[in-house]
Formats: structure tokens, sequence, C-alpha cells
């Protein structure tokens, strides 16, 4: 490829991967999220913040494919370039996206894992469902994804309740990641881990999301865990979005008296 | 046990399965043709009175068959049907007995293994219900029977095109040790998400270094649904594979039933590298010498010896009876 078509390629508009037009769900008046419009692109990290029933986990849930809007549209650009809307594809279509393409990290790892098998067999799992029918495919790719977790390879056989909640919750990561998706969805993966473990997790995240080109949606109350992964935020209040913009942005200058709330109110040690 | 033998008692109308005060005996009786209406020409066929034909009403039985054409026309498909209480507890067969009983005509002879076994409790007293029941004839010889209710064993013996073999299923979800919720496994039949059927093979091997997993061995039934096979053991799965005989399942606490028609293709789950592979013994049958079937295994002493013997006892019999026939 010469420099031209190269420079041709890089200023082609990026098309965005995910986009959501007028979201809405409302449980009762202010609660729940309505009016959420954005796009995210590939490789994008878009961090919500906001405080407890701002409507944070209804929106990922939305975005997500978990319940059904009330009205809204959510896009996703699939892997051959087609855009496919979320609510009005089969369920068949919408699992498999969920199993390949997307993946979900859950707060508790428990709700995320299978607790009843072994490590491996957790992360060989949706190689399975993907139709991998060779058991030393899947063992390698169980080694290969714990040591990219910085989990001991030797603990393959162990169930994952032996293992600490970070452990826990970084052996989730590699179950999302063995299908090589394009686009994560987190609600606090942080959530009910000490400060040193956050780091570490933190820092794994924020390499592997690099390193693999990933589009994130993450939620989080956390503005420190906000600032380290997200490109872009999003900050919500009583259902609606108040403010988005670049992250730095928002929580240097915060223009919404909301978001300034939310920005003085973090401790400073 | 002989094997033409119809049990019934004096008294008509008593309770199945009571004991009746004055005699604990069974015994063949020769009741008139009123109190026998449904005796089939064959056999002095003496039955209960004041029960239906076969113990459940005509409208249960139509609900059944209606189920199981459904269940037929769609392989490995779990039809909800509306289970009704059997006169023995769940767990014992309820199932299989209400499917026997919907398909059964005056004129089937009816075979019931346990465990391979023609004279376990559980074979012997379902087998004397439909012959007290329906008046049915009743035989422990393979070839001679029509229906076969079965719980653990497909028999040796080969099954032809004019047999249903019904089986007591336990649990007919098989899904269920990895997805609790009904909603969510039923749509994943829907769906066709299998995946984690193969978590619990990756599991066996991780841990045995081997698919340990031996009896109630999952299969893909025509190449859509995947099906628990009852508990059977695996040694059974290839058995199912084109078999020229109807097979139905019926699970009576969890009130489903499904089929496999006859000639459908039955695959055993496995991996590449780890393929499905049946048990096998070094030794033989201590009673017949054969090394085909499959084999129990006895321990004889307080030494902990042991001998192995056909599992099937029909299929022992007859290779022991035609041994005595080439003797003489």
């Amino acid at each position: 490829m010469s420099a031209a078509e190269k420079l041709q390629l890089h200023n082609e508009p990026v098309q965005p991967l995910f986009s959501v037009r007028d979201l809405t769900l409302l449980y009762g008046p202010e609660k729940g999220c309505q009016g959420v419009s954005f796009d995210l692109y590939p490789g994008e990290v878009l961090g919500i913040v906001g405080e407890s029933g701002s409507g944070k986990s209804t929106l990922l849930s939305l975005l997500s494919g978990r319940c059904p809007p009330d009205r809204g549209t959510v896009s996703y650009r699939n892997s051959d370039g087609r855009l496919v809307d979320l609510y009005s594809a089969s369920e068949a279509q919408r699992r498999t996206l969920l199993r390949t393409e997307w993946g979900f990290v859950e707060q508790n790892p428990r709700d995320g894992l299978r607790m009843g098998v072994s490590a491996g067999a957790n992360i060989g799992e949706r190689l399975m469902a993907q139709g991998v029918r060779h058991y030393g495919e899947l063992r390698a790719a169980g080694i290969d994804w714990l040591s990219q977790v910085e989990i001991d390879p030797l603990r393959i056989d162990d169930l994952p309740r032996t293992f600490s909640g970070g452990m826990q919750q970084r052996l989730q990561i590699a179950r999302n990641l063995v299908s090589s998706p394009r686009l994560i969805f987190m609600d606090e993966p942080t959530g009910g881990l000490d400060v040193s473990v956050q780091a570490r997790l933190l820092d794994l995240l924020r390499g592997l999301v690099r390193e693999l080109d990933l589009a994130v949606v993450i939620v989080t109350h956390d503005l420190a865990v906000a600032r380290l992964l997200a490109d872009r935020l999003m900050v919500m209040r009583r259902s609606h979005v108040v403010e988005a913009g670049l992250t730095d942005q928002i929580l240097d200058d915060p223009q919404h008296p909301y978001s300034q709330l939310l920005v003085s109110s973090v401790l400073q040690p | 046990m002989n094997t033409n033998e119809i049990y019934t008692r004096s008294e008509p109308a008593s309770v199945v399965g009571g004991r009746s005060a004055g005699s604990g005996m069974y015994d063949v009786v020769h009741e008139d043709a009123e109190h026998r209406p449904y005796a089939n020409q064959a056999g002095a066929v003496a039955c209960e009175v004041g029960y239906n034909f076969a113990y459940l009403d005509e409208q249960t039985k139509r609900m059944i068959r209606r189920g199981l054409l459904k269940a037929v026309a769609v392989p490995g498909y779990q039809v909800p049907f509306g289970g009704r209480e059997m006169p023995l507890p769940y767990g014992w067969g309820t199932g299989g007995m209400q499917l026997t009983a919907a398909i059964l005509g005056a004129d089937d002879v009816l075979k019931v293994i346990d465990q391979g076994a023609d004279d376990t409790t559980n074979a012997v007293s379902i087998r004397r219900f439909f012959a007290r029941t329906a008046g049915v004839k009743t035989t422990t010889r393979t070839p001679e029977a029509t229906v076969i209710q079965t719980r653990h064993r497909i028999p040796e013996t080969p099954l032809t095109n004019d047999q249903i073999m019904v089986y007591q299923v336990p649990i007919p979800e098989p899904l269920r040790f990895i997805e609790p919720s009904e909603t969510e496994t039923r749509t994943m039949h829907a769906l066709e998400d299998y995946g984690v059927m193969h978590v619990k093979l990756y599991e066996d091997i991780a841990t045995f270094g081997h698919i340990a997993t031996s009896y109630a061995y999952p299969v893909t039934v025509d190449e859509r649904y995947v099906m628990d096979p009852s508990p059977i053991p695996k040694f059974d799965n290839p058995k199912l594979h084109m078999s020229p005989a109807l097979m139905l399942f019926g699970a009576g606490r969890e009130k489903r039933l499904y089929a496999v028609p006859p000639f459908t293709r039955v695959v055993s789950l496995d991996f590449d590298d780890h393929p499905f592979a049946i048990q096998s013994w070094d030794e033989c049958c201590a009673f017949c010498g054969s090394r085909e079937s499959y084999l129990d295994e006895l321990i004889i002493d307080d030494a902990g010896s042991k001998r192995f013997v056909c599992s099937d006892t029909d299929y022992c019999m007859q290779r022991r009876d035609a041994e005595e026939e080439g003797a003489q």
C-alpha cells in the first residue's frame, strides 16, 4: 500500500461501531433513563457516571440487549460491516452477538461466571458455544488467557469459588475476551474490590483495551476509574444525560451544576 | 421366574398393590368374561374390575397420545403433558407407566426391565400392575415383547420394528445441571444454543483425563435437539442410533415426554481429540461367558473378590439355554 493510499484510507470517515438514538425506558417519572443518544467508535472507551438510581445500569442493560426499551434504537455494526438493529433482530442473532462480538463484565463476578465448573471450562465456554470441539485447543486457550489476566495457569482446574474476589473478576474478564469481542460492557468492574486490587485490575484492563482495540461502555460511580479508563464521559442524573464530552474536559472543567458537584465531592487525599 | 405366569388376586376390585386380609397369595384365577372385558384371546388372563383398561381413563390416554404424536414428529423435543398421579411414588417409573398405559392395546405383550433384570422389585410390580389393570400378556423374553418398559437398559437382543421401548426418565432436561432456569433451558433448546453441553464433558476430561460420564450421556437427535437418553449407560447409546424400534421417554415428576422415532440419527456428544467410547470389560459373564454384553460387577465375599455377570438377565438366560441345547 502506497503512502497516498494509506492517507486515503486514513481520511475516510470512520463509521461508528455502535449508535444509540433517543433510548428511553421509564419505570416512573424520572426513573430509568430517557432520551439517550450517542455514537461509539471502534477502540473507544465510554464512561457512564452518576449517582445511584440515576439510570446507569438501566441504560447498560438497554444497550446490551437485556431488556427492550420503550422507544429508541440501538444499532451495532457487526464484523461484516452490516448494521444490526438490536431490538428488531431475532433473539438468536442477539444471543450470537452477546457471546461472540460482545462481552459483559458483571459487577459481581458470581453473576458472570459459572461457579460450579473450573476456571478452564469458564474460559472455554464461549469457544465451545462457537463450535470448538477440540479439547487440546480449549485447554491451550484457557492457559493462554489465564496468564494474560495474570492468574497462575496451574490453577486452570480450580473452581472459581476458590479464587479471591480480584481473581474472580479477572477470570470473568478472560472469559469474555476469549472470543475476541469488539465491544465490552462493564458494570462497575472494580466495585467491591480493595484499592490495591482495583489499581491492578484497572491497569490490566487499560492494557487489554489498548492492545485488543476494544470499544468499551463502562458504568461506574468512581470518577478515578473513569479518568483512568474512559476517553469520553456521560454524566447521568435522574434518568437524563446532563453532560457529555471528553473525560478530561468534564472532570477538569465541568459545566453542569451536577457535574460540578460530582467532581467537587471526590475526596482529595 | 416363570415367564407367562399372570398374577392376580381372587377378590375383585380391591386396591392395587394392597394386601388382602385373608391370603397374601397371588394366584392364577379364571374369572368369567364379564370380569375381564379386555383380556386377550391368547393367555388365560384375569384383570381387576373397577379400573379402566390400563388404569388411566380414556381422556388422559388420549391426551398422552396427542403428546406422543408431537414428540414423534419433533424427535428429541420435550413435550409437556398433564401427568397424573399413579399409585406409586415419583421416581419409581410413573412417567414410563403413563406412556405404557397410553399405548398399550389388548393384544400387546409387555416386558418390564429394571437395571436390565426382569425380576427386580420395580420390574415385577409394574409388570403385575399392567397384567392386572389391563389384562395384557407379559413376558420376560425380549423377542416376544411388543412393548418394553425400562429404566436403565436397552436389551442386548436387537430390537425389531414392531417393538416399542418406553423409558422411565428421572430428569428429562440435559441442560439442567448447568442451567437451573426452565425458561432459559427452553430458550436454549429453541435457539439450538448447546455450547454449554460440552462444558460438562470438558470438566470430565479436566478432572479425570477422560469423559467420565457413564450414564445419561447426552445425545443429539436428528442433528437438532440435544436429549438426555434417561439413565441408560453410555454402552447403550449406540443402540439408539438408527434403531428400528420406536423409543418413547416419559418423565412423571417433570411431566415431560419425548421420543426417538425409528431409524433416526442419534449421535453422542464428544470432542475431536476425545471421541465417544463405550465401556468395556476384560472379564466375561460368569454365567453365559458373553463378552459383548454390559456386565454388572458383583462382590461375592468379604475378601472383595468379584465376578461379572450380564446385566440383561433375559439375554444371559437365552445364551445359557442355547448352550444347554447345544450340549444335548
